[in-house]
């Protein structure tokens, strides 16, 4: 919301409820930590100030006991907030298995988002109320980094990799969006807006801007366009391995080595292949560095991510 | 006969104009830069350090002008990513590293030890050169045109992307690193080998055993800054790919290797401070520190903690959600000593002989404002936590609160405390007190309303911002502007002094600790006669009853 | 102007034997002192090393197709001759250190003249290998051979080699710089079986520069060699 002085930033997703109170506690801790030194300092500092040049307090040398019960206890509260913050983490790293996924682009200066029904939006991104997304993320330069305050959620973009971003918006409304990576001149105006929108608004917001072709339409026709299904078939005699349901399966490699096929693996696959061959092929694949850019990559994913495990009439096209 | 430096005043005092001391030994430009004494070297650090503070200063003054309205009006973005990026490069490595080692440091620790000089008092003067060097490098970097990458230098951004003087700034970077490296392996030889008969360990002032836990740190951190700021270099010049993943680098192998010493690098900057409250602490309270051996190992123990917890930088960088876990439950582990620090300082007040002398009160300023930092660092390695105030301006108010609420203030405080035995004069101490209220209420007022600005979302590094954000930003430029007052009146009372300073003593401040049984200003081999070894902090006799339980 | 103030102490013998500098107690406080001071120093270098070292383990494990061909244009004969001489340097510089204690003058020179002279081919030995790089174009910042898909990894490998190589030879440079200096004050008498201080710490120096070579060549020129 664009309006003037606030203390406290909107709530507008539901980590950011859980992110406040996990705040509210290391506030609470840090307010009575900070309280007690300050009160002890000024209290002592008062009562045993200095009033005759020849006074000579008692040496106390200390106390084992005292020492402990200052290391556990600071201990103790540290370990429940790295507990209670790695819950959080590990929800914000494990975006939900229905998020609706929009790919993203970061380059100097400015935020692509395409949604996956076609729309792309610059430095804007409009999202239905109550529904997790899940962003996938790449630069096209430099690291750059998305941070939606209201949220409470922020994830580096990297070049050459894929990043995951997720959240559910709970409040409709426009948040900010910001870079919060230095990326060079115009890094404090790489920033935009997200506008969360009540589900039938947003179902007319689709279908009132113009669709450009959905990144699994665009990923489909690059497969073909760039001949990647010459060699990727579903027949066991292929040259290259099938790529129905590869994405999220466990690839054995010819190294011996068993990875899993994200996001990254993909791309890896597209760009450099020769670095990580499928058991029982030859490292024919040529590289199409330079041939993609980081949006068609992302389309290509998206492509790669939606078909399933039987083979279709379409591949063949 | 060479004119003498300290003029007859309307006081005279006969043995202060016949008395030779390291600062009349010799006159002359060449007995300077030529010297290979530790004291007269700490001075020539003091002089190029207050320079470069004074730098750095002067591009936080522009920094927080701009930063008054929410558009980029008074230097174009170009100019502001250069003034922040300085900003940090300067006051990092060319002030807060070296200044209490390299002025306190190397002034105070032969004589704690009762040494007449450091291990190697030539390396000493070549790492007062190296320094120099550096950061003239640096300096015409900064003249030609500056560097806009911001002090940590990511790729490919620096690599790959930066057209400004990132070469030359680099340069100006390593060289200095040697320095660095040159005074932590003087002092970690000289207090293992040069401590006067009977100064076993436990009875070394703390001021010595934060700057042992200092120095290996330096050692052991700053050759690989050193080498990957090198290969930043030679991925510029030759296009390796080391770090620039256009050309098949990983920018996270950057990251890892800057933070690696960039992290114990903060502890290099904060461990000699902590080393000086204890000696303030005790002092002003005229009583021997509480929990000395608690006090002692926590700083090794910082040190050797500090090493394992870099990718606490990295947590929404792309590395993986373990990593992140392992890294924050040791930064939490590193919180827990410099956390026992605070208390024992306190402790060691309760029953005290307390004096408001300014030196006391930076101490209290310190342990107050080190405690809001460090608690703030724990919320930083709260995961959680972290995701939203990563890169916003709640790093910034965490990281200024120790370093110029703590660090700063433990530097001013000892340079107050340790200042009539360095030049034999007293500063006024009423405008002394004076600029230290001022610094820290300048202090608060400027970086307070920062932590309130990053959990709002505001990010850092930002020319640019949202109007919502105005007031605040408003309120912490006001402070920054009393806090430059606060900074300026003690350059002017230090200099001042040097010549119309009532004459002090050689312990003005009835204190414990070697350095305090010989004439201020010291004798170039800094004792008149061998000087007498006890227990540290020994402000009182006492009994068998009175030694530790437990 | 002199740098120290030289008094002489309890060891001292004659004209040029140093004696204990004045900020030390005893000449023993000052070996010790200054052989700390030496290990001390040589853990930076491990640091500074290792550093470099790290970015080779990440990038090998990343390339190891291109590591190894990029090996594979590294001369194994011309490497395993450098390591033979540095290997018979560091042999040669054991036996100076024992001249010194020996108080053998003569000997201690001979040998450090032999450490230098094996130190110098080392020297030429990797001029010629840089020479054979720059014929071969495979010189980081200069038009870069064509190896394939493997370019670029070669390319990383290659700049990894001369990084590495040249940082070692830099520090043989100051090594051999060392022991000239300590050949020409060995010459004039300036060590005796009590006082060698500078002739073994040096010694220390030169067998680090010889382990970090020892290093260097299975990790550079034995990639993938069977």
């Amino acid at each position: 919301m664009d309006e003037g002085f606030k203390l406290f930033p909107d709530q507008a997703s539901t980590m950011a409820r859980e992110v406040d109170w996990l705040f509210y506690f290391a506030l609470a801790v840090g307010v009575f930590f900070s309280a007690l030194i300050f009160l002890l300092v000024l209290y002592f500092a008062v009562k045993y100030r200095r009033r005759s040049d020849d006074e000579q307090p008692k040496p106390i040398f200390g106390d084992v006991r005292l020492e402990a019960l200052w290391t556990v206890i600071p201990l103790g509260l540290t370990m429940v907030m790295f507990g209670w913050g790695t819950g959080i983490f590990f929800k914000v790293n494990r975006p939900p298995a229905n998020a609706m996924e929009i790919n993203v682009v970061a380059k100097q200066w400015m935020w692509k988002f395409q949604h996956p029904t076609g729309q792309r939006e610059i430095n804007e991104l409009h999202v239905p109320l109550g529904q997790p997304i899940k962003l996938t993320m790449t630069s096209e330069d430099v690291i750059h980094s998305l941070y939606v305050p209201a949220f409470r959620i922020k994830n580096d973009v990297l070049p050459s990799r894929c990043t995951t971003l997720w959240f559910e918006a709970t409040k409709p409304g426009k948040y900010h969006l910001f870079c919060a990576e230095y990326c060079g001149t115009k890094h404090s105006q790489m920033g935009g807006w997200i506008y969360v929108m009540e589900a039938t608004q947003y179902q007319q917001w689709l279908a009132g801007g113009a669709a450009d072709e959905t990144p699994v339409e665009k990923g489909q026709r690059l497969f073909t366009q760039l001949g990647c299904a010459t060699c990727h078939q579903a027949n066991p005699t292929a040259r290259g391995p099938s790529l129905h349901g590869v994405f999220g399966q466990q690839v054995k490699l010819k190294t011996g080595q068993t990875i899993v096929a994200d996001e990254n693996y993909l791309r890896e696959s597209i760009v450099n292949p020769s670095v990580k061959i499928t058991a029982g092929y030859e490292p024919i694949m040529p590289t199409f560095k330079g041939l993609v850019n980081e949006e068609q990559l992302l389309d290509l994913i998206s492509y790669l991510k939606s078909i399933g495990a039987a083979p279709s009439k379409e591949d063949k096209k | 006969m060479p004119t003498k430096i300290f003029h007859t005043t309307s006081r005279p005092q006969p043995e202060q104009m016949t008395r030779e001391h390291y600062l009349n030994v010799d006159y002359g430009i060449k007995s300077w830069l030529l010297t290979t004494d530790h004291k007269r070297i700490a001075l020539l650090y003091l002089a190029t350090i207050t320079a470069f503070f004074a730098l750095g200063g002067i591009f936080a003054v522009v920094i927080r002008l701009e930063l008054m309205t929410p558009s980029g009006d008074l230097v174009q973005s170009e100019t502001y990513n250069k003034l922040f990026t300085m900003h940090g490069i300067v006051m990092i490595f060319f002030f807060l590293i070296p200044s209490i080692p390299a002025t306190l440091g190397n002034f105070l620790v032969p004589m704690m030890i009762g040494a007449r000089d450091l291990a190697f008092p030539r390396l000493n003067l070549a790492s007062w050169y190296i320094f120099v060097i550096g950061g003239s490098l640096t300096f015409t970097a900064v003249v030609v045109g500056g560097v806009d990458t911001g002090w940590t230098f990511y790729t490919p951004y620096s690599s790959s992307y930066a057209n400004t003087h990132v070469i030359l700034t680099a340069t100006g970077i390593f060289i200095t690193g040697f320095s660095s490296i040159l005074t932590g392996l003087n002092f970690i030889i000289t207090i293992h080998k040069m401590r006067a008969p009977g100064l076993r360990w436990f009875r070394l002032p703390l001021f010595i055993w934060a700057h042992y836990a200092t120095s290996l740190i330096m050692v052991l951190g700053t050759p690989v800054i050193a080498i990957t700021i090198a290969m930043v270099g030679l991925e510029r010049l030759f296009r390796v790919g080391i770090f620039d993943p256009a050309l098949g680098g990983d920018p996270l192998l950057f990251q890892h290797l800057f933070w690696f010493y960039s992290h114990p690098a903060v502890y290099i900057m904060i461990l000699p401070g902590m080393g000086v409250i204890s000696e303030l602490v005790t002092c002003f309270s005229r009583k021997r520190i509480y929990g000395y051996p608690f006090i002692a190992f926590s700083s090794l123990a910082i040190a050797v903690l500090g090493f394992l917890v870099w990718g606490h930088h990295m947590f929404v960088a792309g590395q993986s959600v373990y990593a992140a876990m392992i890294f924050s439950v040791l930064s939490m582990l590193v919180a827990i000593p410099s956390a026992v620090k605070v208390f024992n300082w306190t402790a060691t007040l309760y029953k005290g002989s307390i004096s408001y002398d300014t030196p006391m009160l930076y101490a209290f300023g310190f342990i107050g404002l080190f405690t809001i930092g460090g608690l703030t660092g724990v919320f930083l390695a709260t995961l959680g936590i972290d995701v939203h105030v990563h890169d916003t301006y709640f790093v910034v108010a965490h990281f200024h609160y120790i370093m110029v609420g703590g660090m700063i203030m433990a530097y001013m405080g000892g340079l107050h405390f340790w200042w009539p035995k360095i030049t034999g004069r007293m500063y006024s101490e009423g405008w002394a007190k004076l600029a230290a209220l001022i610094i820290f209420v300048g202090f608060n007022l400027t970086f307070f309303p920062q932590f309130l600005l990053g959990y709002l979302g505001m990010p850092r590094r930002y020319h640019f911002y949202p109007e919502e954000f105005q007031v605040l930003n408003v309120m912490s430029s006001a402070g920054a502007s009393v806090l430059g007052v606060g900074y300026l009146i003690p350059m002017i009372y230090f200099i001042w002094s040097m010549r119309y300073g009532k004459p002090a003593g050689p312990n003005p401040w009835g204190a414990k600790g070697l350095e305090w049984q010989t004439p201020s200003p010291p004798p170039t081999d800094n004792f008149t006669k061998p000087p007498v070894v006890e227990e540290a902090y020994a402000y009182a006799p006492h009994t068998q009853e009175d030694r530790p339980r437990g | 102007m002199r740098l120290t103030h030289r008094r002489t102490g309890p060891v001292a013998e004659q004209k040029n034997i140093a004696a204990v500098a004045h900020h030390f107690d005893t000449a023993e406080q000052q070996r010790e002192a200054s052989t700390l001071g030496m290990w001390a120093f040589l853990v930076t270098e491990i640091m500074m090393f290792g550093g470099l070292f790290t970015g080779y383990v990440v990038y090998r494990n990343l390339y190891p197709d291109g590591f190894a061909a990029g090996s594979h244009h590294l001369d194994i004969t011309l490497g395993g001759i450098n390591t033979m001489a540095l290997i018979a340097s560091s042999l040669t510089m054991a036996m100076a250190v024992r001249a010194a204690q020996l108080g053998k003058r003569k000997t201690l020179v001979l040998f450090l003249l032999c450490t230098i002279a094996l130190g110098l081919f080392f020297l030429g030995i990797k001029a010629v290998e840089y020479s054979h790089k720059y014929h071969e174009q495979l010189v980081p910042g200069l038009p870069f051979a064509d190896e394939g898909t493997l370019t670029q990894q070669v390319y990383v490998f290659i700049s990894f080699y001369f990084v590495l190589t040249g940082l070692h030879a830099f520090h043989m440079v100051i090594g051999i710089g060392l022991l000239t200096w300590l050949t020409v004050k060995g010459w004039r008498g300036g060590f005796s079986k009590e006082y060698f201080t500078p002739v073994e710490l040096s010694g220390l120096y030169w067998h680090f520069v010889d382990i970090v070579w020892i290093f260097l060549y299975p990790l550079l020129y034995l990639i993938g060699r069977h």
